[in-house]
C-alpha cells in the first residue's frame, strides 16, 4: 500500500487534485456568473486577488490567519456586489461583448491599483498547516498537511455552494431568475437582487481559491491569479459554462492534466496539457461536457 | 378588480394598443378575444409592468400599478401565467410550485398540499423535471403555481393553446370553479373564442389594438357582426 502510496503515479494524481480543486473553484466561480447575468467575468482572478489583499494584509495587524480568510471572502462577496451594481447593470439588454470588454479593462485596473497600494513584490502568507510533504517508507509523499487542508476546503465549499443552489429558497429564487427571468419577475422574485446576490457568492468562491493559492508556495501578488484564471476559464469551457459540476469537474481534469504533462514532458508545456484537453473537448461537444446539448428554446 | 383607462402601448412605431378600456370584476372572468396580433398578449403584460404604456391608468382596485416594478405586482396579488405557461423546464414539479409560493404570506408545504390535492396529476409527477410533462400538465401546473400563492387577479395568456378539446374543457372548468371559489378576478386571454365565451362572464374584443365591442358574455356571443368579423365564430 504504502509503495503505492509513494508511486510517482499517486504523488502526480494528488499534484493535480491540489492544483485542480483551485481551477474548480474558479471555474465555479465563472458559472455562477454566466449562468445567472451571462457575463463572462474576465476581471474574477483579479477581484479575487485584490480581496485577498485586503484580507490576507491583516495579518501584519495581528489579526489571526482564520479571521484574515474570512475578512477576504467578506470583502470578496462585497467587491463581487458592487461591481454588478455598479458597472455590470448599466450593460443589461446592451451587445453582450460590453460587459466583457469593461470586465477586460477592469481587471488591469485593478491590478495596477493592487501594485500601487501594495507594490509588485511577492509575499508569503503564512498558513497554519506545514507545506513539508509526508514521508511513507522512506520515501516522499506530494502530500502536505497543507495540500489535504485545500482539498478539504475546496470541497467543502463546493459542497455548500451547491446545498445552498439545491436545498434553499435562496437558492431555488437564484436558479429560477437564471433560468427565467421574465417568468421569475412575475412570481414576485427580486430577479435585479438576485443577480447581485449571484456576483457577491461568485465572487467570495473566487475569494477562497484566491486565499487558497496565496496561502501555498505561490504566494500573493497582483498578478497571481492570471495563469489560475487562464485555466479556470479553460475548465469551465472544458465542463460547460452552464454547468457548476461541470466546472468543478473541469477543473480536476485540468488540473491532473497539467500535472502529468509537467511530470511526464516537461513543467515549461504543462498549460499546453489544457488547451489540448480544451480543444479536444471543444470539437467532440462545442458546449462542454456536462452541458445538456439540447439547445433552450427561447 | 381591474379597472384599465384609456392605455395606449407603442412598440417603436407600432401601436399595440389604442386607447384601451375595460373593467374586470372579482369573481368573474374577463374574456379578452381577438386575432393575433390584436394587443391581446400587449394587455396583460401591460397590466404585469413588463411594458411601459405610452399613456393611460390601469388600477388594481384603488391602487395605481404605473412605474411598480413586475415583481412588486406579483406581490400585490396579481398572477400571470404567460403565454406558453411559463414552467421552467429545468426544475422539478414541486420547485416550481415552490417558487409561485416563496413571495406569498402562504405556508409553503400546505400550499404544495393543497394544489396536490386539487391536481392530484401533479403530486405524482412532484420530483419530475417539468420538460418532461405532457401540455395539459404544463398547463395545469402553471395554473396550481399561480393559484398557491392565493392571487386576488389572474392572468390567463392562451391557456388552451396547443391543448387537445376535451383537456381545454377540462381546463375552463378548472378556472370557472377557481374564480368562483376564491372570488377572484380572471383575465382570461384567447384565441379560442367559443370555449372562452362559454365560461366568461363578461368579454372584450380587441382588433388592432382597440376595444371594438365589450358588454357581457353572452351579448358577445350573441352579436352576429362580432362573431363573423372578429371572432371566426361563423363557419361559412
Amino acid at each position: 500500500m504504502s509503495s503505492f502510496l509513494t508511486s510517482s503515479f499517486m504523488s502526480n494524481i494528488f499534484g493535480g487534485l491540489a492544483q485542480g480543486v483551485i481551477y474548480s473553484l474558479v471555474a465555479l466561480s465563472l458559472v455562477i456568473i454566466w449562468q445567472s447575468t451571462h457575463v463572462l467575468n474576465f476581471a474574477q482572478g483579479a477581484m479575487a486577488m485584490f480581496a485577498t489583499y485586503v484580507g490576507m494584509t491583516q495579518i501584519d495587524r495581528g489579526l489571526s490567519y482564520w479571521w484574515c480568510v474570512i475578512l477576504s471572502v467578506v470583502v470578496g462577496m462585497a467587491f463581487g456586489g458592487i461591481t454588478e451594481r455598479v458597472l455590470i447593470r448599466p450593460l443589461y439588454g446592451k451587445p453582450e461583448i460590453n460587459p466583457i470588454v469593461v470586465m477586460v479593462g477592469f481587471l488591469g485596473v485593478i491590478e495596477a491599483v493592487t501594485t500601487a497600494i501594495w507594490t509588485s513584490t511577492s509575499r508569503n502568507i503564512a498558513a497554519p498547516f506545514s507545506q513539508i510533504y509526508f514521508k511513507a517508507g522512506g520515501k516522499l509523499v506530494l502530500l502536505s498537511p497543507f495540500i489535504i487542508f485545500q482539498i478539504i476546503l475546496a470541497v467543502v465549499i463546493m459542497m455548500l455552494v451547491a446545498a445552498l443552489f439545491r436545498f434553499t429558497r435562496l437558492g431555488l429564487q437564484l436558479r429560477a431568475s437564471a433560468l427565467a427571468p421574465e417568468v421569475a419577475r412575475l412570481l414576485g422574485v427580486r430577479v435585479n437582487r438576485m443577480l447581485t446576490i449571484g456576483w457577491m457568492l461568485s465572487a467570495g468562491v473566487g475569494s477562497i481559491a484566491a486565499v487558497i493559492l496565496a496561502s501555498g508556495s505561490f504566494g500573493l501578488f497582483p498578478t497571481n491569479m492570471d495563469g489560475v484564471f487562464v485555466a479556470g476559464f479553460i475548465a469551465a469551457a472544458v465542463g460547460g459554462l452552464d454547468s457548476p459540476v461541470g466546472a468543478i469537474a473541469g477543473g480536476l481534469i485540468i488540473g491532473l492534466t497539467e500535472q502529468f504533462v509537467l511530470a511526464y514532458w516537461s513543467p515549461s508545456v504543462a498549460p499546453l496539457g489544457g488547451m489540448i484537453v480544451l480543444v479536444a473537448v471543444l470539437m467532440i461537444r462545442p458546449h462542454g461536457i456536462f452541458t445538456r446539448s439540447v439547445s433552450r428554446r427561447v | 378588480m381591474i379597472r384599465v383607462s384609456d392605455l395606449s402601448v407603442n412598440y417603436g412605431a407600432i401601436r399595440a394598443l389604442r386607447n384601451v378600456s375595460f373593467e374586470a370584476t372579482p369573481g368573474k372572468i374577463t374574456a379578452v378575444l381577438g386575432a393575433n396580433g390584436a394587443g391581446k398578449t400587449t394587455l396583460l403584460r401591460a397590466i404585469s409592468g413588463l411594458v411601459t404604456p405610452q399613456t393611460g391608468t390601469i388600477l388594481l382596485g384603488e391602487q395605481s400599478l404605473a412605474r411598480v416594478a413586475t415583481e412588486n405586482i406579483a406581490r400585490m396579488g396579481v398572477a400571470h401565467v404567460p403565454e406558453g405557461r411559463g414552467v421552467i423546464e429545468e426544475l422539478t414539479v414541486e420547485e416550481n410550485l415552490r417558487l409561485g409560493a416563496l413571495a406569498s404570506k402562504v405556508n409553503i408545504s400546505e400550499g404544495i398540499e393543497a394544489q396536490y390535492a386539487q391536481f392530484p396529476v401533479l403530486g405524482d409527477r412532484r420530483r419530475k423535471y417539468c420538460g418532461t410533462l405532457s401540455g395539459g400538465e404544463r398547463q395545469m401546473l402553471a395554473m396550481a403555481r399561480a393559484l398557491i400563492a392565493r392571487p386576488k387577479v389572474l392572468l390567463l395568456d392562451e391557456p388552451s393553446l396547443g391543448l387537445a378539446p376535451q383537456v381545454t374543457a377540462e381546463l375552463m372548468k378548472t378556472i370557472l370553479s377557481a374564480c368562483e371559489s376564491e372570488n377572484l378576478t380572471v383575465i382570461l386571454v384567447e384565441q379560442n373564442a367559443k370555449s372562452a365565451l362559454r365560461i366568461s362572464h363578461d368579454a372584450v374584443v380587441l382588433h388592432l389594438g382597440a376595444v371594438v365591442a365589450s358588454g357581457s358574455a353572452a351579448e358577445v356571443a350573441a352579436d352576429e357582426d362580432l362573431r363573423r368579423y372578429y371572432l371566426g365564430l361563423v363557419e361559412e
